[in-house]
């Protein structure tokens, strides 16, 4: 019968460096995630997800799959822990962001009561663009909530309910505003008129559905690879997919095209804004995702920019 | 017996004073000695620019005319503070060096300059004064601690002074806001109406009086900020003094 050397494991607080748990026995092939849940059974509220255990107070967190007996320690091991805060399981995340605007939005459509003027409740707007507008929007929506619960995986688990809350705000706040001045009875319909709102719903469109091919294709990526093995995606068959010969993320590009072609087809600023914005956010996760891959595929495309083709 | 932790870190205490990690080079530096020096040297100039118009009229009134115009030269410079820190040659968050210098900025020029009626209010020379002696502080302070002497007076000064100034600047700020409300509302300044081709609106008097809002939340997280700022400081330098 092998003797297996018994790790200890001692917790302490990261900031006041008290010791909170200590964990005697532990197999050296236990991995974080398993220490995680045994610190869980000391401290109800804190369940794994909460937790962020280090070795060294200031540096990387360790990830769940780290194995004890793999890391710089000696059979007894020091670990600092951090409370995350409560943690929200990214689907509610999703779910929660996205059903916000989507009702917002049908409230001004309809002009529920108190928002405009007395006369204008549940009246509606003699211009089709407003109407197109509406379904335009509904529908990105309800196509994002699709995803959100069947297409796509999720790497981490959860994200801080802090981080939701800003979050949901944000979005809620600025689909509250921009679908305030869509809806609104004194809205000017665009300049160009319906040439205009035509070209900027077939861009929509088209943006729209190659955002949903590079999800699905991101999808099939993570399906087929398994959890060791990484590939970066590919262009397939799908014409849509073709823009990841420019592009790292295709799935920003097509997402800030669909906006801003909204902006285009309702001609109306504070929308303009939002893309403007997203576009920004987008461009800073492109940049880090391609530098990511740059990174870690020694074959990546060197034609391949973050965001915008040749660009960006 | 305990396993050494990964990745000692090398210095036992963390910094408390404000000292740059790694530093900007020498030019930057020498850059930097000059602007703080330059901006020392023009809010004194407003300094005593107030106080030789008061000397001369004999009242607080009407003061914000003898120093308009060092005074807007020299709070919209610090907007150079923001490249600073964005270029990196300064150790501070270019969000927060930037809320702060805007701030001061849209007073300086989107209330105060705008708003011609309130330029006579006393609120003006309450805010404007506060912000004088302030600055006169945080600038030499900033320099003395590039030139790594820095006398304690000085350090304290920076600590203990905002005590009283902030509070005072504050409500010079707020009244001046409050002050221009009515102008605002009756000119419909800076305001822009629906309809218009591209479906936007913006009323600037609902605009400043969610600024005014904004302070309750943002004034004591300040404030506290720097009570704390005070105490690491301060009682620092007492502990190692009594060693």
């Amino acid at each position: 019968m092998s003797r297996t050397t018994f790790f200890e494991v001692e917790v302490l607080d990261g900031r006041t460096r008290q010791q909170l748990c200590f964990l005697d026995k532990v197999e050296p092939h236990a991995t974080i995630g398993e220490i995680k849940s045994l610190f869980h059974k000391s401290y109800q509220q804190l369940y794994p997800a909460r937790q962020d255990l280090k070795l060294d107070p200031k540096g990387k967190s360790l990830r769940d799959d780290d194995v004890l007996q793999n890391l710089p320690v000696g059979t007894t091991a020091t670990i600092y822990f951090k409370d995350l805060g409560p943690q929200v399981g990214w689907t509610m995340v999703f779910l929660a962001e996205y059903l916000g605007p989507l009702f917002i939005y049908l409230l001004f459509y309809f002009r529920a009561p108190y928002i405009y003027s007395h006369q204008d409740v549940f009246t509606s707007s003699p211009y089709s663009v407003v109407t197109l507008a509406c379904a335009c929007h509904t529908c990105h929506y309800i196509k994002r909530l699709i995803e959100a619960i069947f297409v796509h995986r999720f790497s981490h688990g959860t994200m801080p309910l802090r981080t939701i809350v800003r979050n949901c705000v944000y979005y809620w706040a600025f689909s509250a505003w921009l679908a305030f001045y869509i809806n609104h009875p004194l809205y000017t319909p665009p300049s160009y008129g319906d040439m205009q709102v035509n070209y900027a719903l077939a861009i929509f469109v088209l943006c729209e559905l190659g955002n949903f091919s590079i999800h699905v294709a991101l999808n099939n990526l993570k399906a087929e690879g398994g959890p060791k093995c990484r590939r970066f995606p590919h262009p397939t068959k799908n014409p849509f997919t073709w823009l990841f010969f420019f592009v790292s993320c295709p799935n920003y590009t097509y997402e800030v095209g669909a906006w801003a072609s909204f902006s285009v087809m309702t001609q109306c600023l504070p929308v303009a804004l939002f893309t403007f914005l997203a576009f920004i956010q987008m461009t800073i996760w492109a940049k880090g995702k391609h530098k990511t891959y740059s990174r870690e595929f020694k074959d990546y495309p060197h034609l391949r920019m973050p965001i915008i083709p040749l660009l960006l | 017996m305990s396993a050494p932790a990964m990745g000692t870190t090398k210095t036992a205490h963390s910094d408390v004073a404000p000292k740059k990690k790694r530093g900007p080079g020498a030019l930057a530096t020498a850059y930097l000695v000059i602007y703080n020096v330059v901006m020392t040297a023009g809010w004194l100039v407003i300094a005593v620019g107030l106080v030789r118009a008061y000397l001369a009229r004999g009242s607080y009134h009407g003061l914000y005319y003898s120093i308009e115009k060092p005074l807007k030269f020299f709070q919209t410079g610090a907007l150079l503070e923001v490249l600073h820190c964005a270029v990196g040659i300064v150790p501070s968050s270019v969000v927060l060096t930037g809320f702060q210098v805007l701030s001061r900025v849209f007073l300086t020029w989107a209330v105060t300059h705008s708003v011609r009626e309130v330029q006579n209010e006393d609120s003006v020379l309450l805010f404007v004064s506060a912000w004088t002696i302030t600055e006169i502080i945080r600038y030499s302070f900033y320099t003395f601690s590039l030139l790594n002497h820095l006398p304690y007076l000085i350090k304290w000064a920076r600590y203990t002074f905002f005590l009283v100034l902030y509070p005072m600047g504050v409500t010079g700020e707020l009244l001046t806001v409050y002050a221009a409300l009515p102008y605002v509302q009756k000119t419909g300044l800076y305001s822009v109406t629906l309809p218009n081709k591209y479906n936007f609106s913006f009323d600037y008097h609902t605009f400043l009086i969610l600024t005014m809002v904004s302070y309750i939340p943002l004034f004591p997280q300040l404030y506290f900020h720097m009570m704390r700022q005070r105490k690491k400081v301060l009682c620092h330098v007492e502990e190692y003094k009594t060693e």
